[in-house]
């Protein structure tokens, strides 16, 4: 019984954490049918510039309350101004494009943007422990848990709400809706499609820099953090449905426990298991679990 | 009508020669080194070369890279077999194989979606081997000294020019059979699938069997060159062979290259070693920051990859 509750919340912990850091890619994807590598750097940067303004506060002896708001202020300022730079800079010209040549240059902003963040920040790691000793531990099911973990469940859920309800019944979802079911004819409409594409793409990359910024503080960030989130998320995105923010909540669920069953169970089949379940839902539905149905053009 | 000559053949046999003939008499041990590296990856991109004039690319070749370097590395393990005789059949055969077999699933599929499936097929892989204590897991283990049909180098400058030598006669008959197939009707069905399936089919090919031959074929070839980098490098792990990072290579060497040709793998592999060896020399922080700046400006100014600046030479020369 004790494992069963063990192997649910390290499951719903680590899928809470695959949401976050997959959200934005799958946006982005629905929106824009571009598959951004770059995501992992986006999350790297939002972990690097978290950990570093925690750092910066808390030597500053402002209290460990705050630093909070720093992980808060990282995803923004990181999101906003990385994705505008990107989208206006480079995403723009490749509209027109194969999608695979798409990936391709975002593989290649991926690897520009890895190296970069060494040179700013340089190849020591940075740890920034002090939002999760604030908030202390707590026993749940007889084994004591850092309280902070437990958080990313309740965050999760938040950005997943907060998403669904944004796209189902504001204005502003609207707008997407028809703007991913057909471009030209909102373009016909009055929709500013520019300003639709521009401001998807900041949110998704807010949301990626957000997944890096809260986890920062559980680890030790440094260089090569956002290799192996690329590949998760991937994951995570095609077992759901590349597009659809529920898929992207059932994919997380599915691989977080898979992979939590696995650690508990079989240690050695951890990492498989992710990619086995990958695989075998692309064998069976290639367009994932919960992909969102796309109108026939003629 | 005039028809322009193919100089393909020919021309790959006498730079092989050169390449061969040159290398022996004034290549330093580094570059030659380097070299071998640059052809045995450019074994797997010809093979992905021949997927993308079909319209695919896959993000996982490094399932057959991979592969191919454990089937050699696995075969030498507790001073087993190290004839490159055996080891690089068997390390081709082994890829092609599970190829056959995946390629019954992944000629289902196109474009991002074939992408997205090799991935995962090659990150299955990946997840095993890290997992593997047996295989060394994420350290990987050593691979044997290779042996010559019975001759074994007593040092390592000789078992480089060796390989270098064997690798240069492997090569050129991948390049020549290729081009070969290339100018045959299933070769020439590569272009006309990715323009249109439909109309192929209707010509009475079956498409998803020519993608699947294909696919076979590029796994073959990126399981010999997986071989020849294990025997090369000494070593095998995870993380050079199998991760995902490595098949993004490959398909960066791809572009790089462009499809003009059998022979533009090898020029840009080539291109793509310097570029990261220098790079790598003199800003070790900063080589990933050259290398994705550079694949960003053949995205946006040489689609055609360096062969299309090659040809463009050549016919403001016909001109």
């Amino acid at each position: 019984m004790e494992t069963a509750i063990t192997i649910l919340l390290d499951g719903l912990v680590f899928s809470s954490y695959l949401f976050l850091v997959s959200v934005g890619l799958t946006i982005i994807f629905g929106v824009m049918k571009i598959l951004n590598v770059a995501h992992g750097s986006l999350y790297a940067w939002g972990a690097y510039t978290s950990a570093y303004l925690i750092g910066v506060w808390s030597e500053a002896g402002f209290g460990d309350a705050g630093t909070f708001l720093m992980i808060a202020v990282a995803a923004l300022v990181v999101g906003c101004v990385l994705g505008f730079v990107l989208e206006r800079g480079l995403i723009q010209f490749m509209y027109a494009r194969d999608e695979v040549i798409v990936v391709l240059a975002t593989f290649a902003t991926f690897l520009i943007l890895e190296d970069v963040i060494l040179l700013v920040f340089g190849v020591d790691p940075y740890f920034a422990y002090q939002p999760m000793a604030y908030l202390g531990s707590a026993e749940l099911g007889g084994i004591l848990r850092d309280v902070y973990s437990l958080t990313l469940i309740g965050l999760a859920a938040v950005v997943g709400i907060v998403l669904w309800v944004g796209l189902t019944q504001t204005r502003w979802g609207k707008l997407l809706a028809a703007v991913i079911h057909d471009r030209e004819l909102s373009v016909a409409m009055g929709i500013d499609v520019t300003k639709v594409y521009v401001l998807t793409f900041m949110l998704g990359a807010v949301l990626g820099a957000l997944g890096g910024a809260y986890v920062a503080p559980m680890v030790s960030v440094a260089p090569g953090f956002g290799v192996e989130v690329i590949v998760l998320s991937f994951a995570v995105v095609v077992i759901g449905g590349m597009g659809s923010i529920p898929g992207a909540a059932i994919g997380a669920l599915v691989v977080g426990i898979a992979r939590a069953i696995a650690v508990h169970k079989l240690p050695e089949v951890e990492l498989f298991v992710v990619y086995g379940v990958m695989a075998v839902v692309l064998v069976f539905r290639p367009e994932g679990l919960f992909a969102p149905a796309s109108a026939r053009k003629i | 009508m005039e028809t322009t000559r193919d100089w393909t053949i020919p021309g790959v046999t006498v730079g092989f020669a050169a390449v061969a003939v040159l290398g022996l008499l004034f290549l330093p041990d580094w570059l030659m080194n380097l070299t071998v590296i640059a052809f045995a990856r450019a074994l797997a991109v010809v093979g992905l070369m021949v997927l993308w004039r079909t319209g695919l690319v896959s993000f996982g070749h490094a399932l057959y890279f991979g592969l191919g370097a454990y089937t050699v590395a696995l075969l030498g393990k507790d001073d087993g077999i190290s004839e490159v005789l055996i080891t690089l059949p068997a390390a081709t055969l082994v890829a092609a194989t599970v190829g056959l077999f995946l390629g019954f699933i992944v000629r289902r599929y196109r474009e991002i979606f074939f992408a997205m499936l090799s991935l995962a097929f090659s990150m299955v892989l990946y997840g095993i081997l890290v997992k593997t204590e047996a295989l060394g897991s994420t350290d990987g283990f050593n691979v044997r000294t290779p042996t010559f049909l019975g001759f074994a180098p007593e040092d390592a400058g000789t078992t480089l020019r060796a390989i270098f030598l064997v690798l240069c006669a492997l090569c050129w008959t991948v390049a020549v059979l290729v081009h070969r197939y290339l100018q045959s009707t299933l070769g020439r069905l590569t272009t006309a699938i990715r323009d249109n399936e439909i109309r192929v089919e209707y010509l009475g090919y079956s498409v998803a069997q020519a993608i699947h031959g294909k696919y076979v074929m590029s796994a073959a070839l990126a399981g010999l060159g997986g071989g020849i980098l294990a025997i090369a490098l000494g070593q095998v792990d995870p993380d050079s062979m199998v991760n995902w990072t490595v098949s993004g290579e490959l398909v960066f060497v791809t572009i790089l290259s462009g499809p003009g040709s059998v022979a533009a793998p090898f020029i840009g592999s080539m291109i793509y070693e310097l570029i990261r060896t220098y790079a790598f020399e003199w800003l070790p922080h900063a080589w990933q920051l050259i290398v994705g700046v550079t694949l960003l400006s053949i995205i946006f100014f040489l689609p055609g990859g360096v062969w299309s600046l090659l040809a463009r030479l050549r016919r403001r020369e016909v001109e």
